[in-house]
Parts: structure tokens; C-alpha cells; sequence
């Protein structure tokens, strides 16, 4: 069992299997020859620090088919989060909008390096898990102008997707609050035997909230199959890391439980390190990571994101380390053809200006949805409003993801 | 006085040092009931008044069996039943046990609920029988394991998560009201949370202010949790097995001075409606609604009531969200004066959202302002005789209907 789950790990890595990678969907064809996509390409990746635990090797193997992959999949995200920028600028998307331009390495590796079995929960920047789980711009857009089209029917907003059908468990607002249910997941998982981890992630902010440190005792206590990722961004909304953590080195603050660090910012080291986990997190227990990130907006759009940090920390990131550019060096570098970035960015731009011309169009939810899904199945649901007569809240059983 | 009362019935009593409270076990209003129609089998009710709307019985409800005359309420009493008598404690313990065989996605999570048995024994021994993956212990950190329990469930799962008191839940609020409460809706209908969250709650004997907490007024707002409140060993144990098969979030209140009550329980597949209040005594004067360890309060003092020639009705609410406002209008309209009777506080309790729904939805119906009598809002003090005067006592629910009737002309006979 360990040894097939090991070789699964390997594969991971080596990333010859397509189907591994989990990704959603993915624009156009692709009428490049195979022959090119299986070109090796191997890559030495930036150190990882580890603590009480060896950690996997610098040396990273992919393909190009790949790294093609991972560009369709990032510049997806980035295209998406720079629209919904323009969109919550004109207006059209209200409340919070937080979003994960600058962060794509860390999703992108992660689900290069599990499959869609295995369970991910992360808190309100969710926008982008919707795509690697199955879902489209489309229903993120429609979502964030909260039709009833979206990924939640419009009801649950930016900061509430979800994708049962994939096992993406949302989309939290309470940041902190998704690490125990990531850790009742992996125990659910446990229970049921199933081979699969549960990935949990949070930013370096909620790294100080207690429950965090319940759930990892809870998860050391039992061993459960999970990964404890925190996406370092160096931003609590405002606060620098330094200011709001007495030890900023969250991958050591798991105590009893190892950890490693890698560079966010490289989809590469991501995948890396993440498969590693896997394996440790299946056969051994649970695992802390921390990817070294950032992002380019501020904590949310209500944020401009320059009163903590200066426009030259931003531009010097955007310059030298931005996760999307360094895939698209990586592939041209290797011999892959400028045609084909361009057609892919052609594809993508083409699907996130639909998307949105599709959101703007869409219906909005009607009234009755408001009592929708509040209670699953209720057969006695009369007695619930007050003013003088008693609704009956609808349930419509087709309504499924 | 009240020990001739106990054999006429035929039931024992069970005398509580502090309060001077008198327990009368329910089995006399069972006994009633089965003398008027003897071996009686309680099963599952199916809606009395009207078709359950766009719902066909569903499987883990039993399907609706031939009603006889007198069931109001939740009880439809059908078949022979077996006469068993236990505490409370072990008709929970029966329902979990039971339950967790029937389904083995059923699991307990809790601080000592495994090894140790539980704090009241609700889980006593339950341990060796399922092992420990589905009787957990968990460390003490209420948000984390009640995370945990919410992260369970929405894959499937079905925990009962124990807080060894309710008050401590208040630590896993945040889980409660936003990761379980309201997921269903949030995310569009995808995930359900089936979860039971259960405890004792409730003034107990001197246990302090912090251990005497009602967190029902709390919950009560959370959108998509239902509250139920058990007062009886029959009634905790049919109830505690319809919120486990049930796929909402049930927040299950425990009372902690009724773990020890004796009475009948019924066997596996007696199954209560989550949604329904019981008829304790039906009456003409005044309804008083009431729920959990104040129902013996109130029959306390109907005993005496009764004696000065009233005829008060008694409901216990078990469902606290939603009321049943079905049982609830048909009362009132018939006796047109409501008190209500409970144990949380006096601001935003149970009781105050219920004379509001009354107040605006059967104010033609009512001859006389909703009476409500709560607890003092103040910290459970730890004297015996100040926590005697925090909490409703039966001389006080007996004035207050004296109050609201008026005089009355003792009975004759």
C-alpha cells in the first residue's frame, strides 16, 4: 500500500500522467505534438529549510506538457483575478473581494501534486480553487456579481464557493475557522479508510489564531492524513508578519509536528514539496508547510494594498520572482513554441472576457432562494416566520452541484 | 400530601436536596394514556393536520401507522410496547448506542467520553464496544473539536459532539453559528451538516455561574441549527435518536439535574418528532408553555393548581427553533391566556421570542397579556438560597395563574 502510494507520489513528480494533475478545465485544443510535451525538463529549485524532517530533493523533473498545463491553469487565474479587479472597480462586484494574483505557484503546485480525491479547504481567497476543482470563470463570475448562475447560486459570494462534486470544502470567511474542519476531513477520511489527504490552508495571519494549534494537536494526537499549509504572503490585511508573529518561521511552529518551507513563488518547488507531504501525510501523520509567497493586491480590494508596503517591494516582486512569468521563461527556454503561449493567452483572455459578459447578463437569484437551503430536507418547516403567517421554504431537489 | 399523590398513580418521586423541588416522572401521564388504551406501542408520528408538504415520509422515519383518538401532540400510539424503566443517562446512552449500530457513520467526539465513560455516563462503555476512532476522546479545546466535528460531517459523517457542559460550547460558537449552521445554505445546497451537539445544560446544584448557563437563548438566532430540549427519559431518548438520523444540525439541551430521572423508554425504533411539542396536560384556563427541567416545576404546581380549581393546560416545547406553532395556536386559541414558564433569562430567552411570535401572530386570540416567567438576569449565584431566587419556582408559576385566571371556586370533590 505504502509502496504503490509512494510510486503514485513519484508519478506526481515526474508529472508523465496528465491525469494527476487534477486540473480544471482546459481551454483549447492542444494540437502540439506529444513528442515535444514529453521533453524532460529538470530544474534545480531553491533550498528547502526543514524542521524535524528530511525534505525532498532540490531536483525537480517535469515535462513540457506539464509546464504547459500549469501556464493554462496560472494565467487562468491571473487573467480572472485582474478582471474581477476591473469588475469590483465598476462596481459590479460589492462586499469583499479577495484575491490570489501573485499566489498562483502555491495553488498550482499543490494540485499538480494531489488528485481530486483528496480534499482541499482553504478561508476567503478562494476564487482560483474553483478552477482547479472543476469549475469555470464563468461560474466564479457569475458568483461575484451574485447571480444565479454562480458557484454557490449567487447566495454565498466571494468569500463562499464550494465544489462537493470535487471535494473542495470552500471558502470560509472566519479566517482560522477552516483548520479544525480541514482536520475533521482527514479524520473522516481516516475513519473511512480512504488513501486520500486533506490539504488546509491558511495565511500567516490566521497562523496565530488557537485553533490552529487545537487542530495540529489533534491531528499529531491521531495521525490524521493531514497537510497544514500556510500560504506566507507576509500580510495579516495590514500587518506585517513580523509584527503580528513572535516567530515568523510558521513551517517550526507546529513543535512535535515537521514542517518544511519552499519558495511559494516557484509552481515547481510547490509540486515538490507537496507530493512529499502526501506521502508523509498518508504514512506517517500530519505535516506543516509553509510556501513563501505574496501578493499583489492588498488584503482585499477594499485595501490598496500601499499603505503597509512600498510600490517598490511590489514591482520588485512582479519583476523578479512572478510565479506565471517563470513557468513561461521555463517553457520558451525549453524550446516551446511562442505560437502556442500566445494561443493559450489568447484562449484564456477570450474565456475570462465571456465569462464576465456572461455575468453581467445574467439572472439574478430569485427572492424565494432566500429561505432555500436553510435546513436540509425539513418536513415540518411551517412554523418558521413570524408575521402572522407561516412560510413554507422551498426545497428543490434537483438543485445539485 | 404529595406522597399519597405518588401511589395513587403509582409512580415514584424523586426528592432533590437544594431546591426543593419535587420530580413527578411522566409515567402518569403514560400511565394515563395506557390505561385508556393499554398496550400501547409509541411509533414515529406522521403530520396530523395536513400532508407534509413535497415530502414523502422518508426512509428513516417510520411511515405513518393508523392514528388512534386523544394523540395530540407528538405521540401516535399504536402497538404493544415493552415496559422499561431506566435513568436518563442510560435511555441517552440506549439512543447512541442503538443509533451507532444501526449506522456506522455514527460516531461520538467529546472530552472524556470514551475511557472515562462520559460525565454523566451518557457513553459508558461505549468505547470497548466501537473502538476508539468512533468514541473519541478529544483534548479540551471546544472550537477545535467542534471544527472537527463540522469538517466530519460535511463529508459524510454524522458526529455527536458532547460539550461536558453547554456552557463551554460558547468557545465553539464560531464553528457553530458559521461552519455548521449556516453551510447548507452558503454553499447552495451542496454539503449538509448532520450533526448533533449535545449536553447538559441548566442550573444545577451550587455549581457556580459559569456551569449554570442556558445557552439556548443564545443559539436560538443562529440561522439553519434546529434546538431541541428533552425533559423526559422517554421522550430524551426518542429524540436524541431522531436528531442523529436527522441530516440538519441539531443542538440537543440535557438538563443537568434530570439525568438521574427514572422512567419508561421505548425500544429501537421508537422515534420522536423534532419538530413537535408534547401536550403534558390538557387543560381549558391557561396554556403554559414550558420546557426541559421547568416542566416539572410547572407540574408541581399544577398539582396544586388543580386543588385550588384550575384547569390549566401544560405544553413542553421541546422543539425551541423552530416552535411548533401548530400545537402552540391551537392551545391558545383555546384557552386564550399564556404563561410560559422557563429556565434561561429574562432578556432575549426562549420565552421572549415566543411572546413576541404570540403576541403578533394570536393577538385576537388572547384575553391577557403573555406572562412570562424567566430566570433573574444575573450570574447563577453560588449560595443555595440566592440560586433558589434566580430560578422560577412553583409557588410563583401557582401565583402568576392565580394572577392570570383570576379566583376561581375551589372544586368540590
Amino acid at each position: 500500500m505504502s509502496v504503490m502510494l509512494l510510486g503514485q507520489a513519484l508519478r506526481g513528480c515526474l508529472g508523465t500522467a496528465q491525469q494527476q494533475l487534477g486540473m480544471g478545465a482546459v481551454s483549447g485544443a492542444r494540437t502540439f505534438a506529444t513528442a515535444l510535451d514529453s521533453k524532460q525538463v529538470t530544474v534545480e529549485v531553491a533550498p528547502f529549510k526543514t524542521h524535524k524532517i528530511d525534505g525532498p530533493s532540490r531536483t525537480v523533473t517535469t515535462n513540457l506538457g506539464e509546464l504547459a498545463q500549469l501556464y493554462n491553469t496560472m494565467y487562468k487565474m491571473r487573467r480572472m483575478e485582474v478582471a474581477s479587479d476591473m469588475q469590483y472597480k465598476a462596481k459590479l462586484i460589492r462586499g469583499f473581494c479577495h484575491l490570489y494574483d501573485g499566489q498562483e505557484a502555491v495553488l498550482g503546485g499543490i494540485e499538480a501534486a494531489l488528485n481530486q480525491q483528496d480534499s482541499i479547504i482553504t478561508s476567503y481567497r478562494d476564487h482560483c480553487h474553483v478552477l482547479t476543482r472543476g469549475g469555470t470563470v464563468a461560474q466564479v463570475m457569475a458568483e461575484l456579481f451574485g447571480r444565479a448562475t454562480g458557484a454557490t447560486k449567487g447566495l454565498g459570494g466571494s468569500m463562499h464557493m464550494y465544489r462537493r462534486s470535487n471535494n473542495f470544502y470552500g471558502g470560509n470567511g472566519i479566517v482560522g475557522a477552516q483548520i479544525p474542519l480541514g482536520a475533521g476531513i482527514a479524520f473522516a477520511h481516516r475513519y473511512k479508510k480512504e488513501p486520500q489527504v486533506c490539504v488546509a490552508m491558511y495565511g500567516d495571519g490566521a497562523a496565530n489564531q488557537g485553533q490552529k494549534y487545537e487542530a495540529l494537536n489533534m491531528a499529531g494526537l491521531w495521525n490524521l492524513p493531514v497537510i497544514f499549509v500556510c500560504e506566507n504572503n507576509h500580510y495579516g490585511m495590514g500587518t506585517a508578519e513580523w509584527r503580528a508573529a513572535k516567530s515568523p518561521s510558521f513551517y517550526t511552529r507546529g513543535d512535535y509536528i515537521p514542517g518544511i518551507k519552499a519558495d511559494g513563488m516557484d509552481v515547481l518547488a510547490v509540486k515538490q514539496v507537496v507530493a512529499y507531504a502526501k506521502q508523509h501525510a498518508l504514512t506517517h501523520g500530519p505535516i506543516v508547510l509553509e510556501l513563501d509567497t505574496y501578493r499583489y493586491h492588498g488584503h482585499s480590494m477594499s485595501d490598496p494594498g500601499s499603505t503597509y508596503r512600498t510600490r517598490d517591494e511590489i514591482n520588485s516582486m512582479r519583476q523578479q520572482r512572478d510565479p506565471v512569468e517563470r513557468v513561461k521563461r521555463l517553457l520558451t527556454e525549453n524550446g516551446y513554441p511562442a505560437e502556442e503561449i500566445k494561443k493559450v493567452e489568447r484562449e484564456v483572455k477570450k474565456e475570462v472576457d465571456e465569462a464576465v459578459e456572461a455575468a453581467k447578463n445574467a439572472p439574478l437569484p430569485p427572492l424565494d432562494w432566500m429561505y432555500r437551503n436553510i435546513y436540509v430536507d425539513p418536513s415540518n418547516t411551517d412554523m418558521r416566520t413570524v408575521q402572522g403567517s407561516y412560510l413554507t421554504p422551498t426545497f428543490d431537489r434537483s438543485y445539485k452541484i | 400530601m404529595f406522597k399519597s399523590a405518588a401511589t395513587l398513580t403509582g409512580h415514584t418521586m424523586v426528592e432533590w436536596m437544594p431546591c426543593h423541588v419535587r420530580v413527578y416522572e411522566l409515567t402518569s401521564v403514560a400511565g394515563t394514556l395506557a390505561r385508556i388504551v393499554s398496550q400501547c406501542r409509541i411509533t414515529m408520528q406522521a403530520r396530523a393536520f395536513s400532508a407534509p408538504r413535497g415530502v414523502v415520509a422518508q426512509r428513516a422515519r417510520a411511515a405513518p401507522r393508523a392514528p388512534t383518538h386523544n394523540a395530540r401532540g407528538s405521540l401516535h400510539v399504536v402497538a404493544s410496547a415493552k415496559k422499561k424503566e431506566l435513568f436518563m443517562w442510560e435511555g441517552l446512552r440506549e439512543a447512541i448506542d442503538e443509533e451507532m449500530e444501526r449506522d456506522p457513520t455514527v460516531c461520538v467526539m467529546g472530552e472524556d467520553v470514551g475511557h472515562y465513560g462520559g460525565s454523566y455516563k451518557c457513553t459508558l462503555g461505549l468505547y470497548k464496544k466501537y473502538g476508539d476512532m468512533r468514541v473519541l476522546d478529544t483534548p479540551i479545546c471546544e472550537n477545535g473539536f467542534m471544527g472537527m466535528g463540522v469538517g466530519a460531517a460535511m463529508t459524510g459523517l454524522r458526529p455527536i459532539v458532547e460539550g461536558m457542559n453547554m456552557g463551554f460550547l460558547l468557545l465553539a460558537f464560531n464553528q457553530i453559528s458559521n461552519n455548521c449552521g449556516m453551510l447548507h445554505y452558503t454553499s447552495g445546497g451542496q454539503y449538509k451538516t448532520p450533526l448533533v451537539i449535545r449536553g447538559p445544560g441548566g442550573v444545577g446544584r451550587q455549581l457556580g455561574a459559569e456551569h449554570s448557563q442556558r445557552l439556548e437563548s443564545y443559539f436560538q438566532s443562529i440561522p439553519g441549527v434546529q434546538l431541541v430540549a428533552v425533559s423526559t427519559p422517554r421522550n430524551a431518548k426518542a429524540l436524541l435518536k431522531a436528531a442523529i438520523r436527522s441530516d440538519n444540525p441539531i443542538i440537543f439541551f440535557e438538563h443537568v439535574l434530570l439525568y438521574n430521572l427514572k422512567g419508561e423508554v421505548g425500544d429501537r425504533d421508537e422515534v420522536q418528532s423534532l419538530e413537535r411539542a408534547e401536550v403534558v396536560r390538557q387543560g381549558t384556563d391557561i396554556s403554559i408553555f414550558t420546557y426541559s427541567r421547568m416542566r416539572y416545576v410547572v407540574m408541581q404546581a399544577v398539582a396544586e393548581l388543580e386543588k385550588q380549581g384550575y384547569n390549566p393546560e401544560v405544553i413542553d416545547l421541546i422543539s425551541l427553533k423552530p416552535f411548533d406553532m401548530e400545537t402552540i395556536s391551537q392551545s391558545v386559541r383555546k384557552t386564550r391566556k399564556v404563561l410560559i414558564v422557563e429556565e434561561c433569562m429574562k432578556t432575549g430567552g426562549i420565552g421572549a421570542s415566543l411572546s413576541a411570535v404570540i403576541s403578533e401572530s394570536l393577538f385576537n386570540e388572547l384575553d391577557h397579556e403573555v406572562v412570562r416567567l424567566s430566570s433573574q438576569d444575573v450570574p447563577t449565584a453560588y449560595a443555595y438560597e440566592l440560586e433558589a431566587a434566580t430560578i422560577v419556582q412553583s409557588s410563583q408559576v401557582v401565583e402568576a395563574v392565580q394572577k392570570t385566571c383570576g379566583a376561581r371556586a375551589v372544586a368540590t370533590a
